[in-house]
């Protein structure tokens, strides 16, 4: 084994009563790119932070480079050549990648010398690497894959040896990511160190060494990505055996609850987003809606919810037309058995900010079931909330603890519970398992199977491919706002990669 | 020619007016670009007329004057930083906190010391920035047109409205050419993208708010030194909330804040040069009507009348490193 680029004994960090890390051990070989997976929670990104700095360990030794050294500052890190790719990307999005480059490191009290030396050095990594950006771009105008390579060559330009990458791919598409793993195989290449947190198995599987599982703040395994399995490193992740594939029965589709007829949708531009779509969702079935983001199925998603305008279309609830001006009540349309599970649960699903008890029955609070005379009978929305936890293992189970503390995937249960237990005719469901942890997926997927077994009728909206494929009876592709083709559960996934793609779509039109 | 004497005369009392206005919308322009709301423009501009004023009618010395008001101005604003900064209270709360504290401390001890009910005794011609005769100014003044523009309008102001204007594009290169402007730019917007640069969110925003009670000191100072001949209570009289309208006008920019804030100027010129005589069609106004033209100019522009402006993102959210 080469020399270890890092090493980590015995870390330590704890908030307040919560263990994040326990006893952590860690070594990271020089020129190797190494995972290290684990659930939300599992205490990835506290340890990385400790490593960047941002937050001192209470007890434990980092050496970097063979030699013991104490990281107090994200300026420590940066002088031992440890740059971080952050999951929510440290940029500011009115400057120019230009300008977010030299943010910290200029060179002067004078911005010209900076400015001139930061672009001939993003000329020589573009070429070193093919990091390719254009340097007088705004950020905000970029797309994310482009946004991300602006972190990256930030890290680059303060020298970085040692790259940390925080769940990376979370937000990029397939090509994207893709790109991304050429990238840090190059970057490997030249010799630097990879760290790479994700939750996603597979990307563990295609491109690092060796990978290392966390789980509840302590380090489980460490193994040789070559010598293990998805299905090793999943159980080791949650301390069981998981599916990753759900069991699901012959589904028996029924009357058609959800009518979508030539729906068209232009964003504030004037671009269309939805170019005349059609499909019909049956009661008992689950219909998947597969493609890269940003093709229109978010804004499919809000038009048929009613909150966004549709220039031109009808949409169906059990036969009844919905109001496509975007000023729909989202109520009415909750009363006729339209629940929306949206795609960003932190901005449009819950307030994070409120009580779980209070999120758990957002938007259904004007029910008879939780009114005495005008005001609210907070027994029946608590005994409420509490039964909601018990049905789908909210954790921690407690209805007062203010949203923003439970994990990414409690949120989600909380926001999934909130809808499904509403008995809802229609189930829309925009990125179900979303930043949600194995084990948490799993659970999603059963109760979304559970609700098509009732005859409900589900439509899910989802990036994840491999979701698409476990949960659908019937896949829709959108790509360039249009429904480009429909593929039964048994597609392929190069099939759907390619209609994806706009490959056969592009075909078909010359 | 009367017409065009008159247009001068109401174009200087613009610039006159103007002033104080403009030095505090480019201090609101500091801290605000640094993500700090500062409602407190108004009592920072009132303390540093007070002690501005104090100063120079005791120490008989127009730059001690301007020193102490510059100095008491940026306690304040530290003040303000400690409470919304080091200990990130709401912005909003300690700016309106500063406020009362500048309204009644003054008048408190303006009384106190100098008994006169809360003024301060009139200053002295050597007390005060006299105003500065440009070269020529005298000869050329009868010069039709090119003459009274010079020796009006250009000539003839006190060195405070001169650095008031040459903050404008000092401000720009401060913005847009030093790593500092950068930096602050960058804190506005989006802290934490500072904060894992390795560089020191708190210091930062400290250094902004230390330039706001500069800008402010200077535009009280302006006000009991220049315009007026010694401290009167109140004398603000609602500059600074002016000012922070001009500077949302001016979307955040500093030239444009200064076209803002000659425009308010230039309404309280037209007010007063109006004030009594007949206006073609409408008739004769009331003086009140003209007086409230700013503040209901204020409110149409801020109604809607301006477009989109768009604060810098962190503005008024204290930065809390995530868990």
């Amino acid at each position: 084994m080469a020399q270890a680029a890092i090493e980590l004994i015995g870390i330590n960090k704890s908030f307040g009563a919560v263990r994040a890390n326990r006893d952590i051990n860690l070594e990271v070989a020089r020129g190797t790119i190494h995972g290290i997976v684990g659930e939300n929670g599992a205490g990835k990104s506290t340890l990385m932070s400790i490593l960047y700095g941002f937050y001192q360990a209470d007890s434990g030794e980092i050496h970097v480079g063979g030699k013991p050294v104490s990281i107090n500052t994200s300026n420590d890190a940066i002088a031992l050549g440890i740059g971080m790719v952050h999951q929510h990307f440290m940029l500011v999005d009115n400057f120019t990648v230009l300008e977010n480059i030299i943010l910290g490191a200029e060179n002067d009290v004078l911005l010209k010398s900076s400015i001139a030396k930061a672009r001939s050095e993003l000329d020589r990594l573009e070429r070193e690497y093919g990091l390719e950006v254009d340097p007088d771009a705004v950020i905000e105008e970029l797309p994310v894959g482009l946004q991300q390579r602006v972190e990256i060559l930030k890290a680059l330009y303060r020298g970085a040896e040692i790259l940390i990458l925080d769940e990376p791919t979370g937000v990029l598409t397939p090509a994207e990511a893709d790109h991304l793993f050429r990238i840090l195989k190059q970057l490997k290449e030249q010799g630097k160190t990879i760290v790479l947190i994700t939750h996603k198995l597979r990307e563990i599987m295609a491109i690092t060494d060796t990978v290392s599982v966390m789980r509840q703040g302590t380090m489980v395994a460490t193994r040789v990505t070559k010598e293990t399995t998805v299905g090793e490193l999943a159980e080791l992740m949650v301390g069981r055996r998981v599916l990753l594939r759900v069991e699901k029965g012959q589904s028996e589709a029924g009357a058609i609850k959800l009518s979508v007829k030539n729906l068209t949708v232009k964003d504030s531009r004037g671009v269309t987003m939805v170019d005349n779509v059609s499909f019909d969702v049956r009661g008992g079935e689950i219909v998947g809606i597969a493609g890269v983001a940003g093709n229109g199925q978010s804004e499919l998603l809000e038009a048929i919810s009613g909150i966004r305008h549709a220039v031109s279309g009808e949409v169906m609830l059990e036969g009844k037309p919905i109001d496509l001006t975007g000023k729909a009540d989202p109520g009415e349309l909750r009363d006729r058995g339209l629940a929306h599970v949206p795609e960003d649960r932190h901005h449009v699903g819950l307030v994070l900010a409120f009580e779980e008890n209070e999120n758990s029955i957002l938007g259904y609070h004007d029910d008879e079931r939780y009114l005495k005379g005008p005001f609210l009978d907070v027994d029946a929305i608590m005994a409420d909330a509490k039964d909601k936890i018990e049905k789908y293992d909210i954790r921690p189970g407690n209805p007062r603890l203010k949203t923003a503390n439970f994990s990414g995937g409690n949120q989600q249960k909380i926001v999934l519970a909130r809808e499904m237990e509403q008995d809802p005719g229609v189930l829309i469901v925009g990125q179900p398992t979303r930043g949600v942890d194995v084990g948490a997926i799993e659970f999603i997927h059963k109760r979304l199977i559970a609700m098509r077994d009732q005859g409900k009728a589900v439509l899910v909206v989802s990036v994840e491919l491999d979701e698409i494929r476990s949960l659908s009876d019937r896949i829709l592709v959108m790509f360039a706002g249009r429904v480009v083709g429909e593929r039964g559960p048994d597609a392929t996934e190069g099939e759907l990669g390619l209609l994806m793609a706009g490959v056969e779509h592009q075909e078909a039109a010359e | 020619m009367d017409m065009f004497n008159a247009i001068i005369q109401v174009l200087d009392s613009t610039i006159r007016l103007s002033v104080p206005l403009l030095l505090a919308c480019l201090a609101g322009l500091y801290s605000e670009r640094a993500g700090i709301f500062d409602i407190g423009l108004e009592g920072k501009m009132l303390v540093g007329a007070f002690a501005g004023a104090s100063a120079a009618a005791v120490f008989h010395s127009a730059l001690i004057g301007l020193g102490t008001a510059v100095l008491i101005s940026v306690a304040f604003a530290l003040v303000h930083g400690f409470a919304s900064i080091t200990h990130r209270g709401n912005q909003i709360v300690s700016g309106v906190a500063i406020n009362f504290i500048a309204a009644g401390s003054t008048i408190i001890l303006g009384q106190a010391w100098f008994q006169q009910g809360g003024r301060t005794p009139a200053l002295q011609p050597a007390e005060r920035f006299e105003a500065i005769i440009w070269p020529g100014a005298e000869a050329i003044k009868d010069v039709p047109i090119i003459g009274p523009i010079y020796a009006e309008l250009i000539s003839g102001h006190s060195i405070l409205v001169y650095f008031a204007f040459a903050m404008v594009p000092f401000t720009w290169w401060v913005l847009f050419r030093t790593r500092f402007g950068l930096r602050m730019r960058a804190v506005g917007e989006n802290p934490a993208a500072v904060d894992t640069a390795g560089i020191s969110v708190a210091w930062l925003r400290y250094r902004a708010l230390i330039c706001t009670g500069i800008l402010t000191g200077v535009a009280g100072a302006y006000l009991s030194m220049v315009q007026n001949g010694g401290f009167v209570k109140d004398m603000t009289a609602g500059k600074g909330y002016i000012a922070l309208a001009a500077l949302i006008f001016a979307k955040w920019k500093p030239v444009n804040a200064m076209f803002a804030c000659l425009l308010f100027g230039f309404l309280d010129a037209a007010a007063i040069r109006l004030q009594g005589s007949p206006l073609p069609i409408i008739g004769k106004v009331p003086v009140q009507f003209m007086q409230a033209l700013p503040y209901v100019l204020t409110v149409i522009l801020l109604a809607g009348f301006i477009g989109k402006a768009i604060p810098p993102r962190a503005g008024g959210v204290p930065y809390v490193k995530e868990r």
